[in-house]
């Protein structure tokens, strides 16, 4: 790297470690609401991207009707409108756990499936609604631009957002699972559900709030990417293939394997970004998964779970 | 031409032509029977549209008051972001021939498909409007890749395209018209006004990683290096839907390019321009210039992360001339107020017009005699962009402009080329 100053290489250092964190931070967000429905049911949702749009789309709406009716509340709408797309993924997750999920529990496979099929409708649910063209939020000024420590450092705003968001979900996420009666209850149903029945815990019931929390986090996590990505009606399937890396990547069930999974993966693939190419860092990341993937087939943590 | 009279002829029944279009091959037999018995009628007196077997002679779906073309875009999956402003340019220009009578007399049929966003589809229907349609032409295909799959179907079944994108070229089919610009009209002329105008000698490249965005700056590193003697410190690509562009946009920081050259397209557009915007990198003290962003995607950006950028394509919204204000309001009245037009609807619009200018010119809707038509050098259209010219090459000559984004989502022109010869072939690249 010869022909730059040391100013120069230490604030490009600084921009790319936050870089790192800023995709690990997306990878954790994408990826929770997943490792709570694949970790703790088993069920893997191939829908959950697009509960993300639905996060997403409620910020949109959020944005048009503060800019219409309300265009003083403009830098206050966001953090609304997260709490609402927390609401919207938590109640279509709930209807479809009713509806589709609870009858394909003892058939894993055919919940794949059907929530690919179920990811096939939204879309175009999507699409009816809200036309096919990609729509844009209109951001509160807070959000957009830079912190700008020294002159040379741009430390990009809606990175901190996600990383902000992204720490207290992972935080909540937490407590629900290990401090609340509902998240024993969770936790007794995953690791033995005829005992967890036997013992009085009403466990589909169990099953239909873990499955809603689990889109809710999507929906945060969808509302949150309206200020780094696209909202379009198949905006979710890009997110899908990296949620799951992380996810199986992290090993099911645990999310300390989840958080890892989520921080080396990002810091790699940001790192091997810099300095190889933008594909050729993708292939080695995915390939040092795939062999570790082969050393280790449970991920990197591994909960021990009665089979 | 042909004088004005009754359209069905006293004495002369018209109706097994009306049925022939859609017979098998086997019967070829009989319908040159019927065929020569029609002939034999029509001698003597027809109507203002010219007799169906004078003006089709190889089955298309023409019959004395209809002809049937088909659609072929993606109005699902993840491409319908793209194509439904050609979907919508496309129906405009076929309900504005029909008010204007049609094609050699003939209301123009349309029968849509959906491509699906997947290119095996895309071949599938275009065997069917072909096959059991009969269609004398599709308006169709968005990327490089629904086009290729869709070109052997053509060439065996011998049926017309007209394809709406801008594309990297390096293609020409007897069976295709390419309305948009190829890769030398959309790269050249608009590095020669960068590098002019910014007195810019270094560039990065970046790209989604496909063919469009490959061979568009395989030529773009080639006419920096030879022809503007610059230097490329940079050259990348991202992968289709990636939407983490930290590494990158410090690697652009780092080396500190006099221009960004962007071919990023879908969504990973999108996280493209906000993270740039984030990482305050934006028009005020960096030079931009994009050939994937056209009011269609600036709409899902949004115009505050592209303030100050420029685009290269031949056709923007504002474009201030009488000819496109009237088209401007004709698609609004249409498609609603909201309705972004881009490059890529304009030019789709145009595919409609030049394939009625082509048959008029051919007076017969047989692909072969369209294409020779189409290949005489004599086509033109008073399009939205200004006057287009069909060259003998199957591609528009047509005028580069660069857009300059403002926060509405709209582009003020800021320079606008003379004609360019589409040159799909260039030697020495």
């Amino acid at each position: 790297m010869g022909g730059y100053s040391i100013s120069d290489l230490w604030s490009i250092l600084v921009m790319q470690g936050f870089s790192g964190l800023s995709l690990f931070s997306v990878l954790l967000l994408m990826a929770l609401g997943l490792a709570i429905i694949f970790g703790q049911m088993g069920v893997i949702n191939m829908a959950h991207g697009e509960f993300m749009t639905i996060g997403a789309y409620t910020i949109y709406m959020f944005s048009k009707v503060t800019e219409q009716y309300f265009p003083s509340l403009m830098p206050y709408y966001f953090v609304v409108a997260i709490f609402a797309a927390f609401g919207f993924a938590f109640a279509a997750g709930y209807l479809v756990e009713y509806l589709l999920i609870r009858h394909l529990y003892k058939r894993p496979l055919d919940t794949l499936l059907a929530t690919w099929g179920l990811s096939l409708i939204m879309q175009q649910i999507f699409r009816t609604v809200f036309g096919a063209r990609e729509v844009s939020a209109t951001l509160p000024d807070w959000l957009m631009g830079s912190w700008k420590p020294t002159p040379d450092i741009d430390i990009p705003l809606n990175g901190l957002f996600v990383m902000a968001i992204s720490i207290v979900v992972t935080a909540a996420v937490v407590l629900f699972l290990y401090r609340s009666s509902w998240g024993l209850k969770v936790r007794a149903t995953t690791q033995n559900r005829v005992m967890a029945g036997s013992v009085g815990i009403n466990t589909r019931k169990v099953d239909r709030v873990t499955f809603a929390v689990g889109c809710g986090i999507a929906g945060i996590a969808g509302a949150t990417f309206t200020t780094i990505a696209s909202t379009g009606p198949t905006s979710g399937s890009l997110y899908i293939v990296d949620t799951f890396l992380v996810v199986v990547f992290g090993g099911a069930g645990s999310v300390i394997g989840t958080v890892s999974s989520a921080f080396s993966i990002a810091q790699a693939q940001s790192i091997l970004t810099f300095f190889l190419t933008n594909a050729m860092g993708k292939v080695v990341t995915l390939l040092t998964i795939i062999i570790i993937l082969m050393m280790r087939p449970e991920g990197l943590f591994t909960s021990k779970v009665r089979k | 031409m042909f004088k004005k009279m009754p359209v069905v002829p006293a004495g002369c029944s018209a109706e097994p032509v009306s049925k022939t279009s859609f017979l098998p091959m086997h019967k070829k037999l009989t319908l040159a029977v019927t065929g020569a018995l029609f002939i034999a009628c029509a001698g003597s007196s027809f109507g203002a549209a010219p007799p169906t077997d004078k003006v089709d002679t190889t089955h298309l779906a023409v019959t004395d008051t209809e002809v049937t073309v088909g659609q072929l875009h993606s109005s699902t999956g993840t491409m319908a972001i793209s194509e439904t402003g050609a979907i919508e340019a496309e129906k405009l220009a076929i309900g504005q021939i029909n008010a204007m009578g049609g094609v050699l007399g003939r209301k123009i049929k349309l029968i849509q498909e959906d491509g699906a966003s997947d290119w095996p589809t895309f071949a599938e229907k275009a065997k069917k409007l072909l096959e059991e349609n009969h269609v004398a032409a599709i308006f169709g295909c968005w990327t490089s890749a629904s086009r290729k799959a869709v070109l052997p179907v053509l060439e065996r079944d011998n049926g017309l395209l007209y394809y709406p994108t801008f594309y990297e070229g390096l293609e020409q089919s007897k069976n295709v018209v390419y309305t948009g610009q190829e890769a030398t009209q959309q790269v050249f002329a608009g590095l020669d006004w960068v590098a002019k105008t910014k007195n810019a000698k270094t560039f990065y490249l970046i790209g989604s990683d496909y063919i469009w965005p490959r061979t568009t700056m395989k030529l773009a590193r080639k006419y920096i290096e030879t022809v503007l003697h610059g230097s490329v410190v940079g050259e990348e690509y991202a992968a289709l839907g990636s939407t983490d562009f930290g590494s990158t946009i410090n690697k652009i920081r780092l080396k500190k390019p006099d221009v960004i050259y962007a071919a990023v397209v879908g969504g990973s557009n999108v996280s493209w321009f906000k993270q740039l915007k984030a990482a305050g990198i934006t028009g005020k003290d960096h030079t931009l210039l994009t050939l994937s962003v056209t009011e269609d995607e600036a709409n899902g950006i949004g115009g505050e992360n592209l303030v100050g950028f420029y685009s290269a394509m031949k056709y923007f919204q504002s474009l201030d001339t009488p000819r496109n204000k009237e088209f401007v309001k004709q698609f609004k009245a249409k498609w609603g107020a909201d309705a972004p037009i881009g490059d890529v609807t304009q030019a789709g619009y145009e595919g409609p017009w030049i394939w009625k200018a082509a048959v008029e010119k051919a007076g017969s809707f047989d692909t072969d005699k369209v294409a020779k038509a189409e290949e005489s050098g004599q086509i033109s259209f008073d399009a939205p962009e200004g006057m287009v010219y069909l060259e003998p090459n199957h591609h528009l000559k047509t005028r580069l402009r660069i857009g300059e984004w403002r926060t509405d989502g709209q582009a003020d022109i800021v320079y606008t080329s003379d004609y360019i010869m589409p040159n799909p072939f260039p030697t020495g690249y």
